[in-house]
C-alpha cells in the first residue's frame, strides 16, 4: 500500500472534542480530536442526510451528527442505532504535535 | 583486574571458564546474575562495568528516597559483599568507551581492558531534553539516576519554586517527591491529561485534583518554550506565554536508549540495539539487555518486561532454551496517598465494550475494558486492591462471560461461584449499611417495606431516607424493594438524563448545588456517570446547569454546546447558516435595514425572510462569511438576536399608545425594556416574550412563555403559553402596577425557571410539573424570594451581557470559522 502522509496542521489547532474542516478537491474532510486525544479524519458527510459531522458534539469516539442527532462511531465510521449507514474513514496520525494525513486514500476516493 | 592470574592448585584442575562481560549495572543486568548464577554458577568468569560509582539499587524506589521515604542503603540490590562472594569484578565509576569486536575486549574511559568470549550490553537509557533556548542552563536537572536525586534533594533545601516537564510517570514522582521536600512545584505537561499512556481522560483528571490538593499546581496542554535565566535558572516560559518562577527545573519527558557505545562499535541498532528473542545482537557474542534493546520494534522501560528478558538472556548463557515474548504490563505511580493502577490495553476500539464503576464518595474510579468475553485492559484510580487480579485475567485471556455482571467489584465478589447481584444483596446482613448519606441499614429498610406497606422507592425514601440524598444507592433499595415484596414490585424506568446515567435532572441539578460540584468532568465523578466522557444529551444539560449555577465562575464549555450556540447562528438542512440580528421589541430603522440589505449583496446570501418573532432572518449564510457579516451588522449597530440558543429569543411588541388609538401602556416601550434587560441570559429552552398594548392582544401575548396584556390600571403579567408542538394559552401570574414592577416580576420568575428547570423543559412544561400555583405564590406573594431572584438574575447578567457576534467578528473562536487545511488544489495538481 502506497503511503502518503502530509501534515495538514498542528494537532492544537483541533480543539478537544471538537473538529476542524479540510478542504479537498472531493469535499470537505472533517479531522476529529476526542476527549483522549486521538484523531479521526472522516468525510464531513452524515450518511443519513449529508448533515455537516464536523458540527456535531463529540463525545467519547463517536460524534453525533447536528441535523437529526445520528451517532457515528469515529473508530470506524459505522452509524450507531437501527438505520445503521457508514461514513468513510481515512488515516491520520501526530507525530510531534503535527497532524499526518494520508493523502493517497483520498486520491483513491477520488478514484472510486 | 589481576594480571597474572595464579595458577593454584584449586583452578588448575578446574575446565577453563569463560569470560563474560557486562556493560551497565542496572536492575536487568543485575536480575539477569542472580538468574544466571543459579542456573551456572561455575560456567563464567564474570566482569561488570558500572558507569556509576557504586553498586546495583533498585532504580524503582528512586522516588521514596527523594521523598524522604526511604534512604539510599534501603534500595541497594547487591551490596559490595555480594560481589566478591560470587567472584565478580565489579569496576565501579568506569564508562566503558570502545567494544572491539575483532579482538573481543572492552575498553573503560579509566583504560581498564577486559577480554570477554560473551559480551552483554546494558546501557540503559538516557533522559530526553527537550531542546528549548537555556535547556542547558545550571539548575535544570533531568531524573535518572542517584545523582539527580541528590542533586534535587540539595536543590529542594532552597523550599523554592519547582517546575517539572512531563506529567508522565517518572515527572509525577519528582513532582511529588520534591513537593514533599517542601518546594512549591507546578508540572507542566504537554498532553490534555496526566499520564496519557497510562490512564484515561477520567482517571488523569482525578490524579490532577489529587495533586492539587497537595498543593501542586497541574498545568495540561502546556508547551515549554524556554528555561528562563541566566547564571542558574529563574524560571520557565510556555508557549502562551505564561512565566512559571523556579529555582529548580526538572526535565522528565521520556528516556531513549542509550546505544552510542554498540553503534559505535558497528552492532545493528535502531531506536535501541536490535536483539532476536534471546536477546543476542547482530553480534552473535553480544547480547542486548534492559531499556537499550529494542525487540519486535518495542523498547521497554517498565520493570516487569526488563526482568523477563534478564531471564531470557540468563538461560540463553546457560546454554537453555528461552524466547523472549513481551507480555502485558501493569503501571502503579508511586506517591504515597495515590492509588493508581493500569494495565493492558484500555484505549476505545471497535468490538470493544466497557464497564465503568465510580464510588464518588471514596474518589473512586475504574474502567475495565473487554473484548470478545476477555478482559483486555483496565484503568484503576483510588482503590486498587484488585489491580493484580484484573492483571492476571487480562494476561491469562481467560473469558469472563461467566462473572461479567459482578466484575468490575473485584475479586472478592466475583470469585466462587459467579454471584447474580440480587443473590450479593440478599446474602447481606441486617446490619450492612445500604445508605451511607443517612446511615440506614438493610434491616431497617426491609422493615419498614413491611411493616408500612411500601411498594415503591418514594415510600423508602419519605420513611426511611435511604436513598434520598445523593441516590447513589438507589439500586441497592430497589433490590430490597423487589426481594421483599417479590413479584408485586414493579420497579419504575429510571428517568436517567441519558444512558450515562440513571439520575433524574432534578437530581443532578440538586446535586450540583449541595456538592458544588463546578465542572463537568467533577459532575460525572461525583455523580457516577456510567461513561467515560457524556453523550451528547447530558454535555449540554451539565454545561447549562453548571452556568446557571456558577455564574461567573463557571466557564462555559464550547465543546459541550450544540453547534447553533457554539457559532451563534442556526445551522440549515445543507450545512449553511441562517442569521437573525436583533429587533429590539421588533423596531428598526432605516439605517439598521440599509446595512441588512449591503450585507446580503456583499455576501450573496440567497434567502430573506422575515420571522414570527418581529425580526429579519438572513438565511443561506456560508459559515466561513460569519465573523464577516457580523461585522457589517455591528457596524450599524445590530447584535445577535439568539435566535439559535436556548436563550431569550424575541420580545413581540404591538404599537402602543405611540400610535394606536386603543393603546393602554407603552407595550413598545417596556418590550425594548424588557428585551434589553434580559437579552442574553441562558436559559433551560428557548423563551419568547410579547407586550400587548390592550387586551385586543395584537402582539399574541397569551401564547408566549411570558406575555404582558397592557390595561388601564397597570399590567396583567401572564405565563407557561404554548403555540408550537403544543397550544396552550397562558396563565395570569399577576398584576403589575407600574413598568418596574412588570419588570422585576418577569425577571424573577425567568431566573425561578432558569434555577428549576430541567434542560429543554419550556416554560409550560415547568409550570405543569411544579404547578402553576406553586410558582404563583412564590413570585408574587413572596417579595423577598422574588427580589432574591433578581438580584441573582442580575449577578449573572453581569456575565452573559457581551454580544457574541461582536466578539467572533473581532477574532474569537476563530478556528470554527476556517478550514484547517486547503488540499483541493494539491490533489488537483497530482
Amino acid at each position: 500500500m502506497s503511503v502518503d502522509m502530509i501534515d495538514i496542521g498542528r494537532v492544537d489547532d483541533v480543539p478537544l472534542r471538537g473538529a476542524r474542516l479540510v478542504q479537498t478537491a472531493m469535499g470537505p474532510l472533517a479531522i476529529f480530536r476526542a476527549e483522549d486525544g486521538a484523531l479521526y479524519a472522516v468525510d464531513d458527510r452524515c450518511p443519513h442526510k449529508l448533515g455537516p459531522l464536523s458540527q456535531g458534539i463529540v463525545h467519547g469516539h463517536h460524534v453525533t451528527c447536528p441535523l437529526h442527532n445520528l451517532v457515528i462511531d469515529l473508530r470506524s465510521g459505522e452509524a450507531l442505532g437501527p438505520e445503521g449507514g457508514c461514513v468513510k474513514t481515512y488515516p491520520i496520525e501526530a507525530r510531534a504535535g503535527r497532524i499526518l494525513l494520508d493523502v493517497s486514500a483520498l486520491r483513491r476516493r477520488g478514484a472510486a | 583486574m589481576d594480571e597474572n592470574p595464579a595458577l593454584t592448585p584449586e583452578t588448575a584442575h578446574m575446565p577453563k571458564r569463560e569470560k563474560l562481560v557486562i556493560i551497565g549495572n542496572g536492575m536487568a543486568p543485575g536480575r539477569m546474575l542472580e538468574v544466571l548464577l543459579d542456573l551456572a554458577p561455575e560456567k563464567y568468569d564474570i566482569a561488570i562495568f558500572n558507569a556509576e560509582p557504586r553498586v546495583n539499587y533498585d532504580r524503582i524506589l528512586l522516588s521514596p528516597v527523594l521523598s524522604g521515604e526511604k534512604s539510599f542503603e534501603e534500595i541497594i540490590i547487591h551490596g559490595d559483599g555480594w560481589y566478591i562472594d560470587h567472584g565478580i569484578t565489579l569496576y565501579k565509576g568506569h564508562k566503558v568507551v570502545e567494544i572491539d569486536r575483532a579482538a573481543k575486549l572492552v575498553r573503560s574511559e579509566h583504560g581498564a581492558v577486559e577480554a570477554y568470549d560473551r559480551l552483554v550490553i546494558a546501557t540503559g537509557s538516557l533522559p530526553i531534553i527537550i531542546p528549548v533556548p537555556g535547556a542547558t542552563r545550571p539548575g535544570v536537572l533531568t531524573y535518572r539516576d542517584l545523582d539527580d536525586v541528590t542533586a534535587m534533594l540539595l536543590a529542594s533545601k532552597s523550599r523554592g519554586d519547582a517546575v517539572v516537564i512531563g506529567g508522565g510517570l517518572l515527572g509525577l514522582e519528582a513532582t511529588a517527591g520534591l513537593a514533599e521536600q517542601g518546594m512549591k512545584v507546578t508540572v507542566v505537561h504537554l498532553m490534555p491529561t496526566l499520564m496519557e499512556r497510562q490512564l484515561d481522560a477520567s482517571a488523569g483528571h482525578l490524579l490532577a485534583k489529587a495533586l492539587e490538593r497537595r498543593g501542586i499546581t497541574v498545568l495540561t496542554g502546556a508547551n515549554t518554550k524556554e528555561i528562563m535565566g541566566g547564571t542558574h535558572v529563574t524560571g520557565v516560559r510556555l508557549e502562551d506565554g505564561r512565566e512559571i518562577p523556579a529555582s529548580l527545573v526538572v526535565m522528565a519527558v521520556g528516556i531513549r536508549p542509550n546505544i552510542a557505545l554498540a553503534k559505535q562499535a558497528g552492532i545493528e541498532t535502531h531506536r535501541g540495539i536490535i536483539v532476536d528473542e534471546q536477546l543476542r545482537t547482530s553480534d552473535p557474542a553480544i547480547f542486548a539487555l534492559g531499556e537499550c534493546a529494542e525487540f519486535g520494534g518495542a523498547t521497554f522501560g517498565l520493570v516487569a518486561p526488563l526482568y523477563e528478558m534478564a531471564k531470557v538472556l540468563a538461560a540463553t548463557l546457560a546454554d537453555r532454551e528461552a524466547a523472549f515474548a513481551p507480555a502485558a504490563t501493569a503501571t502503579k505511580l508511586k506517591v504515597t496517598g495515590i492509588n493508581l493502577f493500569s494495565a493492558g490495553d484500555f484505549a476505545d476500539a471497535p468490538g470493544r465494550e466497557e464497564i465503568v464503576l465510580r464510588d464518588a464518595a471514596r474518589d473512586v474510579y475504574r474502567r475495565l475494558v473487554l473484548e470478545d468475553d476477555r478482559l483486555v485492559g483496565t484503568v484503576m484510580y483510588g482503590e486498587v486492591s484488585d489491580g493484580v487480579w484484573f492483571f492476571d485475567l487480562i494476561k491469562s485471556g481467560a473469558p469472563v462471560g461467566a462473572m461479567r455482571e459482578t466484575l468490575i467489584f473485584g475479586e472478592a465478589y466475583a470469585s466462587g461461584a459467579p454471584l447474580d447481584p440480587m443473590a450479593a444483596v440478599a446474602a447481606l446482613p441486617d446490619e450492612a449499611e445500604i445508605c451511607g448519606c443517612n446511615g440506614v441499614c438493610k434491616g431497617k429498610i426491609t422493615a419498614a417495606i413491611t411493616s408500612k406497606g411500601l411498594t415503591d422507592l418514594d415510600g423508602v425514601r419519605a420513611h426511611t431516607k435511604a436513598s434520598a440524598s445523593c441516590g447513589s444507592c438507589t439500586g441497592l433499595v430497589e433490590k430490597l424493594l423487589q426481594l421483599t415484596l417479590g413479584e408485586t414490585y414493579l420497579p419504575g424506568k429510571p428517568a436517567g438524563i441519558c444512558p450515562c446515567t440513571d439520575l433524574g435532572h432534578g437530581d443532578v441539578r440538586r446535586l450540583i448545588i449541595a456538592r458544588e460540584l463546578k465542572t463537568i468532568p467533577d459532575v460525572m465523578q461525583a455523580l457516577q456517570w456510567k461513561s467515560s466522557g457524556g453523550c451528547a444529551k447530558c454535555r449540554p444539560a451539565l454545561n447549562y446547569y453548571l452556568l446557571a449555577t456558577w455564574p461567573g465562575e463557571y466557564k462555559d464549555d464550547a465543546q459541550s454546546r450544540f453547534i447553533n450556540e457554539r457559532v451563534h447562528a442556526n445551522i440549515q438542512k445543507d450545512g449553511t447558516y441562517s442569521v437573525v440580528p436583533r429587533m429590539w421589541g421588533g423596531m428598526t430603522s432605516a439605517n439598521e435595514l440599509r446595512a441588512i440589505a449591503d450585507v446580503v449583496d456583499k455576501f450573496a446570501i440567497p434567502a430573506v425572510k422575515v420571522t414570527g418573532g418581529q425580526r429579519i432572518d438572513l438565511l443561506g449564510v456560508r459559515k466561513d462569511d460569519l465573523p464577516a457579516v457580523w461585522r457589517d451588522l455591528n457596524r450599524a449597530g445590530l447584535v445577535s438576536g439568539h435566535a439559535y440558543g436556548k436563550a431569550l429569543r424575541t420580545v413581540k411588541t404591538c404599537v402602543g399608545t405611540d400610535w394606536c388609538r386603543f393603546g393602554t401602556q407603552d407595550s413598545t416601550g417596556l418590550g425594548i425594556r424588557l428585551e434589553k434587560f434580559l437579552w442574553g441570559s441562558w436559559t433551560p429552552a428557548k423563551v419568547k416574550l410579547a407586550v400587548s398594548g390592550c387586551p385586543r392582544n395584537c402582539a399574541e401575548a397569551t401564547c408566549k412563555d411570558v406575555g404582558v396584556i397592557c390595561i388601564d390600571s397597570g399590567y396583567e403579567i401572564h405565563f407557561a403559553g404554548a403555540a408550537g408542538l403544543d397550544i396552550k394559552g397562558t396563565e395570569v401570574l399577576g398584576h403589575a402596577k407600574t413598568e418596574d414592577e412588570a419588570l422585576e416580576i418577569i425577571a424573577g420568575l425567568i431566573q425561578l425557571y432558569r434555577e428549576q428547570g430541567y434542560y429543554l423543559e419550556r416554560i409550560y412544561k415547568w409550570a405543569k410539573r411544579v404547578g402553576t400555583d406553586t410558582i404563583r405564590q412564590l413570585i408574587m406573594e413572596d417579595r423577598e424570594r422574588r427580589q432574591a431572584l433578581l438580584a441573582r438574575f442580575i449577578h449573572a447578567q453581569k456575565f452573559s451581557q457581551t454580544d457574541p457576534w461582536a466578539e467572533r467578528a473581532m477574532g474569537a473562536e476563530a478556528h470554527e470559522f476556517s478550514p484547517l487545511a486547503d488540499l483541493s488544489r494539491l490533489e488537483a495538481a497530482q
